[in-house]
């Protein structure tokens, strides 16, 4: 199913949590909400889910208006971060607790609903543990269980927070392998919140990175770790190297001296230059930034080094093979071969 | 758990003799003092009830009188205790789930009973439906009787006894959150579904709980009673208020006999709610986890 978010504003106590979020969310998708703590990602699943109700403007399900309907009319499957399973029911009772709570003229037979249960039990790869109670599972158990339950419903609609939050880093890159599987099986309609932007790119169609209650960017991981809309992004997803700069005569200037980069879009004055540490390359021109390394340091197969770019003591990273010979206070050429200017702040 | 690990480790690695010494001295100590405190006095009830003979024991409970104030206080704490419960679980509830203003203010306000003599919270019924009170002759008017009758014991034992159930369940409730109500409600489960499939199963060992210790004391209560009751016999003398009146007229031995049954049915809380505890002490730790 489609969910729309309209100009969905939040106010906890007078307090924004949201401001004027709309979101198109695509009928089958898998769609991450990514964000820095506090960033409104859980209010706004919560406000989808209908566990909270907007302060201003609309949410729609296909084409009815879901604001003002209660979460149980939503129809939608929300696992929540610590699992939040029934501790006084087996797993079997908590998967069919959904099913088991329908009025009698939609209730499935009892056999029926077992018969179901025990399908999603085999579905999340629990058969066998029907009969456990909750605590006598893994965190990883449980939140297949708690993912189970939600399915029970056949949701139109399945909204997770931070599935995997709680859980070690091991088990989360099997249960995110596992999640994609179920959900290219299932094809719900899926938005799922985390703050570990590698599970973002790694699991979604795509992702909706946000900040202080606003979304800055939607688009598929390519489109949003290449293509960057704004600083905030630039910085907060993949590694990113910022320096300021200043455009003149439609070229960037760092410290009285033109770099080799064009900048024929953005309007003369101050400017702030992003690039990725591993698009610069090292040259031997003129027009290129000079720095000398401060630190350095092994990451994977390359060499991390930290340069001071000009004379106000800005600091860039950049990668080089890590058999290169550059130690402290050696002095190096570069030039990023992709950046993005933005005005400065 | 860890603590105590910790602590048996501590103690095999540096054996002092001192320590050992305060240790045996404060169980002593504490041994000492419910001796002479609680487990004498208890003797003593049953000792003086027994004194004459078990046919002068039982003789006690023959009196009419002593059945009718036995049968009030059933009747009092079987009125009391569920409206407490009810009462208890709404204010837990609210104060557990929901944000409101003025919840200080209500938490303060459910331990006020645990801070007042029971004497003034007897009082207090009194000044609201004695003879010169605006509400007294109002109902009188009406044939209700509140004063010196059942709805007067009634009121002022929930009075006495509401904090017991209340106090057990916000912090449990408030230690669980919301979390089970909103994966309940995520599924579909209405109001009353939550309520009695999810909320309910995760407090019962602490409402069971809550409701031993209330139900105790409102079969218990003397101050408050004591204020509202007149004492009129056979009529509006409960179990504790029978006790003094016999002891008063020097029948010590159906005083104590009567005495005895109370003490009896502390005895039996206190096995219940260690038997709660003891059997379902994991359940309950799980609750609060
Ligand atoms: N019930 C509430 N009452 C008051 N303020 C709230 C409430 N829920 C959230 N907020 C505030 O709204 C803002 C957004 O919170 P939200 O929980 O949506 O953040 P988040 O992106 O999920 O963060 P995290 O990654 O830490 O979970 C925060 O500043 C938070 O303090
Ligand atoms: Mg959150």
């Amino acid at each position: 199913m489609e969910v729309r978010v309209a100009n969905v504003r939040k106010e906890f106590d007078r307090f924004p949590a949201l401001h004027d979020v709309s979101l198109d969310i695509r009928s089958g998708e898998l769609i991450a909400l990514l964000g820095p703590s506090g960033s409104g990602k859980t209010t706004l699943l919560r406000l989808i889910a209908g566990l909270e109700m907007p302060t201003a403007g609309k949410i729609f399900f296909g084409d009815t208006d879901a604001s003002e309907k209660t979460v149980q009319e939503r129809n939608i499957g929300f696992v929540f971060q610590h699992y939040a399973l029934f501790r006084h029911m087996t797993i079997l009772e908590n998967i069919s607790f959904g099913l088991k709570v329908r009025p009698r003229s939609t209730r499935p037979p009892a056999g029926e609903i077992r018969r179901r249960a025990m399908e999603l039990l085999d579905l999340v790869q629990l058969s066998g543990l029907e009969k456990r109670y909750p605590n006598q599972l893994s965190g990883g158990q449980r939140q297949r269980v708690a993912l189970a339950r939600a399915l029970a419903i056949e949701p139109g609609v399945l909204l997770l927070d931070e599935p995997f939050g709680a859980l070690d880093a091991q088990v989360r890159r099997e249960l995110r392998k596992w999640l994609r599987e179920i959900h290219d099986r299932t094809g719900h309609t899926t938005v799922f919140v985390t703050h570990d932007q590698e599970e973002a790119l790694e699991l979604s169609d795509r992702l909706c990175v946000m900040s202080q209650g606003k979304i800055e960017q939607v688009g598929s991981p390519d489109e949003v770790y290449d293509h960057p809309t704004s600083p905030f992004v630039f910085g907060f997803i993949g590694d990113s190297s910022e320096l300021p700069v200043t455009i003149e005569n439609g070229e960037v200037w760092v410290g009285g001296r033109a770099i080799g980069i064009p900048a024929h879009d953005t309007p003369t004055g101050p400017a702030r230059l992003y690039f990725r540490p591993h698009d610069a390359d090292l040259i031997e021109a003129d027009a290129s930034m000079a720095g000398v390394v401060t630190a350095s340091r092994r990451v994977g197969g390359t060499r991390r080094v930290e340069l001071e770019v000009g004379g106000d003591g800005h600091k860039v990273e950049i990668d080089l093979p890590f058999d290169h010979p550059a130690g402290e206070k050696t002095r190096l050429s570069f030039r990023p071969k992709r950046w993005k200017l933005f005005p400065a702040a | 758990m860890a603590t105590k690990l910790r602590a048996r480790r501590h103690r095999r690695v540096s054996p002092t003799s001192e320590s050992r010494l305060a240790q045996w001295t404060l169980i002593g100590l504490s041994l000492l003092f419910m001796g002479v405190i609680l487990v004498l006095p208890l003797y003593a009830v049953f000792h003086e009830a027994l004194a004459k003979g078990i046919g002068t024991f039982f003789a006690a409970f023959a009196e009419p009188d002593a059945q009718a104030a036995i049968r009030l206080t059933l009747l009092v704490a079987a009125i009391a205790v569920p409206l407490n419960v009810i009462f208890g679980l709404a204010a837990s509830w609210a104060i557990a789930k929901f944000e409101f203003k003025g919840k200080a203010f209500l938490i303060t306000l459910i331990d006020l009973p645990f801070s007042v003599s029971p004497v003034i919270s007897g009082l207090v019924y009194v000044l609201l439906f004695g003879a010169g009170s605006f509400l007294g002759p109002f109902l009188k008017s009406y044939g209700i009787e509140v004063l010196f009758a059942l709805p007067g014991i009634v009121l002022a034992t929930i009075f006495v006894t509401f904090p017991f159930v209340a106090r057990e369940l916000i912090p449990l409730m408030q230690d669980q959150g919301t979390g089970d109500e909103e994966a309940a409600l995520s599924l579909g489960a209405n109001g009353w579904q939550t309520f009695f499939r999810v909320t309910l199963p995760n407090i019962k060992w602490g409402l069971l709980y809550g409701v031993l210790l209330c139900n105790a004391r409102a079969m218990g209560e003397f101050g408050a009673v004591a204020v509202v009751s007149g004492k009129i016999r056979g009529q509006t003398t409960t179990m504790p208020l029978q006790v003094e009146m016999l002891y008063n007229e020097y029948n010590a031995t159906a005083a104590f006999a009567l005495a005895s049954l109370l003490a009896l049915l502390a005895l039996v809380t206190l096995v219940l709610k260690s038997a709660l505890e003891w059997r379902f002490g994991d359940e309950v730790a799980a609750a609060e986890r």
